[in-house]
């Protein structure tokens, strides 16, 4: 197997050189962030807003063990089944087990990036049952047998043609360039697996605690079919999506909608508190919420890092990203890719494995200033950084700031070695991004400044003879 | 389903969570707090949201406009024979042949008049057959004006299907249904649900259903329904 940080260089290079599929991403994003402005400058007071929902989060996260048993005793009470999952396999377990026990032999499945992260299609397709994606890029992605490219926006990667020829070659589809027909291709595909389906799986966006509901944010009306239509609901959601109260809603959609497509509302924000209850007229008989932790303890207990677990997974700070923007989402190998992936994944994955997505930033700080809870996303890249060295230090890296110390230290080296720099550099292009050339990831595609001919020192001295000050 | 594992695995979840509790956050995301220590966030929210007039005409102004924007059609109607009227207008342009709706006042008053065959959810629910009709009609919760929303809920819309297997789906409401923000709608839904039980369905559906996956352009009926037409009766 190849070491994720490999394959994390290789593929940036082979994806930042793709110039026409990185102008179309920055295209489809610039169209984001005009309709995001738009929505944003509709708020009374942005800020404050941010700072009030990161004050409702902090709340949330900080009390978590309080929450989530209120969220459990409520949502018991109106009788949804609820199960805590530790590990990704006891998540899956419990839906195999649920699935086979109730002979369940077809599942529709609306966006859910938890299940990304558990790898639960794959495993269901394993024990026989059909399992079908409903939310249209996602189900693109299903068809391509490709994770998510973003995980707000899980084809815009593709272009219209790729889409249709995929359609074409998986579901004989006749060809088209129009986004309406490709989109109604799948609308008609997808009609009778809801009606056949007997087991609905959805995500959440959020948990209530008051309440004992799961909220649901789309645009598509899939996941309210999803969750309508089959005998059975499962909704298989992380830890840290809890809010205290129903009415902060009524703050985090706008927000969400906002922040994460540029719309003031998404489409269809949906509170489910139970299965069918007595009386109402539809509905499944079951529903069951899976609540997994699948590590996200570990970063809970990094009292520094805490806050990630605000994230409320918008994707502006994808949106925003340079490094995102030029090296795209598959490049990451994570189920989260973009700063909040690469902040989290190290905690819910190994620090040293995935040290490398830290470094992989501008410290911009773009993403802090996008991020809608306030996460403080740049400086947590710069903690993992210091983290994974004061783990396990790098013995260059260490010999470098060794040798910069005793440097540092020493006028007359300094003054010497700053002297010489322009000879060195006169037969640098004889190493330039060779083997031999110690800088050569960098200088390998960048032209080296030239040092100055004469040193500070020399300067300073030369002036003051000529009484200049 | 509750094998002892269930239990079991609950219970290490919360000693894991406490455990990682037990040291303070250290954040300096909180340095310039917007709320006094005696206010709570929840308070607040409403001034830091999109404004809303004050009055009804302003709101009613503001749901107009915002249903544009979101491709909605939002019609003033004076009387249940003006909706009605309106509806076999949209039935004959896009050849209904059957609609789809459940009992309430609004609902009976309107269908009553209507040209198509009315098939009623709450006689016998059958998802088949909701699935060959052309339009869902139901009533709602509220209109809210700040985000052009219709508030949905299980009892009040006919349940969850209805409103959005069909490909055309109409809301009737009335205007002392309009309110003017999302915790309004929260507020409401509290004072009538709070104490007796919520729903087990509650949704805010702002315009028909939409996507954008494909090179981000719009395209109305992803799923839901294509068309979202909100009738607003006295």
């Amino acid at each position: 197997m190849i070491a994720p940080k490999s394959l994390f260089k290789r593929d940036a290079a082979i994806n930042a050189a793709d110039v026409p599929r990185r102008t179309f991403v920055r295209n489809a994003l610039h169209g984001y962030e005009v309709k995001r402005d738009l929505n944003k400058a509709k708020f009374q007071d942005w800020q404050s807003a941010r700072e009030t929902a990161s004050e409702i989060k902090f709340e949330g996260i900080n009390h978590l063990d309080k929450y989530l048993a209120e969220f459990a005793k409520n949502a018991e009470a109106r009788g949804t089944k609820v199960f805590f999952a530790s590990t990704p396999t006891q998540a899956r377990e419990y839906i195999i087990n649920l699935a086979r026990e109730k002979n369940v032999r077809s599942i529709i499945k609306s966006k859910t990036m938890t299940s990304e992260e558990i790898h639960l299609n794959d495993a269901l397709e394993k024990e026989g049952f059909g399992v079908v994606e409903s939310d249209l890029g996602e189900f693109i992605q299903q068809l391509r047998n490709e994770p998510p490219y973003h995980f707000v926006f899980p084809c815009m990667h593709l272009k219209r043609d790729e889409i249709s020829q995929l359609f074409h070659d998986k579901i004989g589809s006749a060809q088209t360039d129009s986004p309406e027909e490709l989109t109604m291709i799948a609308r008609r595909f997808l009609r009778e697996k809801y009606i056949q389906a007997d087991m609905g799986i959805s995500g959440a966006n959020f948990i209530v605690a008051e309440t004992g509901m799961i909220s649901v944010t789309e645009n598509e009306g899939n996941a309210r079919l999803t969750t309508s239509l089959p005998k059975i609901h499962v909704a298989l959601v992380g830890i840290e999506k809890i809010l205290p109260k129903l009415e902060d809603l009524s703050l985090f959609l706008p927000m969400l909608g906002t922040a994460g497509a540029g719309q003031l509302m998404t489409g269809y924000n949906t509170m489910f508190g139970g299965p069918r209850q007595p009386g109402e007229i539809d509905g499944p008989e079951e529903f069951h919420v899976v609540l997994i932790d699948n590590h996200r303890t570990e970063l809970l207990a990094d009292a520094e890092q805490r806050d990630a677990l605000h994230c409320i997974r918008c994707g502006a700070c994808l949106n925003v990203c340079p490094v995102f923007k030029n090296i795209g989402g598959h490049t990451y190998g994570t189920t989260y890719a973009g700063p909040v992936g690469s902040v989290i994944t190290p905690h819910l994955r190994g620090l040293q494995d995935w040290k490398h997505l830290s470094g992989a930033s501008s410290l911009c700080g773009a993403c802090t200033e996008a991020c809608p809870v306030k996460i403080d996303l740049h400086h947590h890249l710069l903690q993992n950084r210091r983290n994974a060295a004061a783990e396990k230090p790098v013995w260059w890296e260490k010999s470098l700031w060794i040798g910069f110390a005793i440097l540092m230290r020493q006028p007359t080296l300094y003054y010497w070695l700053t002297k010489t720099a322009p000879i060195a550099q006169f037969f640098h292009p004889l190493v330039k991004g060779s083997i031999l050339d110690p800088m050569q990831a960098w200088t390998r595609t960048r032209e080296f400044p030239m040092s100055a001919t004469t040193t500070f020192k020399d300067y300073w001295k030369q002036k003051k003879k000529q009484g200049a000050r | 389903m509750s094998s002892p594992s269930t239990a079991d695995s609950r219970d290490a979840l919360f000693v894991r969570i406490r455990e990682a509790l037990a040291n303070p956050a250290i954040s300096h995301a909180h340095e310039h707090p917007v709320h006094p220590a005696n206010v709570t966030p929840e308070a607040t929210l409403s001034q830091w949201l999109p404004a809303v007039g004050a009055t009804f005409e302003e709101q009613l102004d503001l749901l107009a406009r915002n249903s544009v924007d979101l491709k909605t059609e939002f019609k003033v109607v004076a009387s249940a024979e003006e909706a009605a009227a309106h509806l076999n207008t949209l039935a004959t342009e896009n050849k209904w042949t059957k609609v789809a709706t459940h009992r309430g006042s609004l609902n009976d008053a309107v269908a009553a008049q209507l040209t198509t065959p009315v098939y009623r959810v709450d006689d016998q629910f059958d998802k088949v057959q909701l699935e060959t009709c052309d339009a869902g009609i139901t009533e709602c919760e509220a209109l809210v004006a700040q985000t052009g929303s219709v508030c949905l809920t299980a009892p009040s819309s006919g349940g969850r299907s209805l409103s959005v297997l069909p490909p055309h789906h109409v809301v009737l409401a009335r205007r002392s249904q309009l309110i003017a923000d999302l915790p309004a709608a929260y507020a409401l839904l509290k004072t009538k649900y709070g104490a007796k039980g919520y729903p087990s369905f509650i949704s805010f559906t702002t315009g028909p259903s939409r996507t954008g996956d494909i090179e981000r352009i719009l395209v109305l009926g992803a799923h839901g329904p294509k068309k979202l037409t909100v009738l607003l009766l006295p």
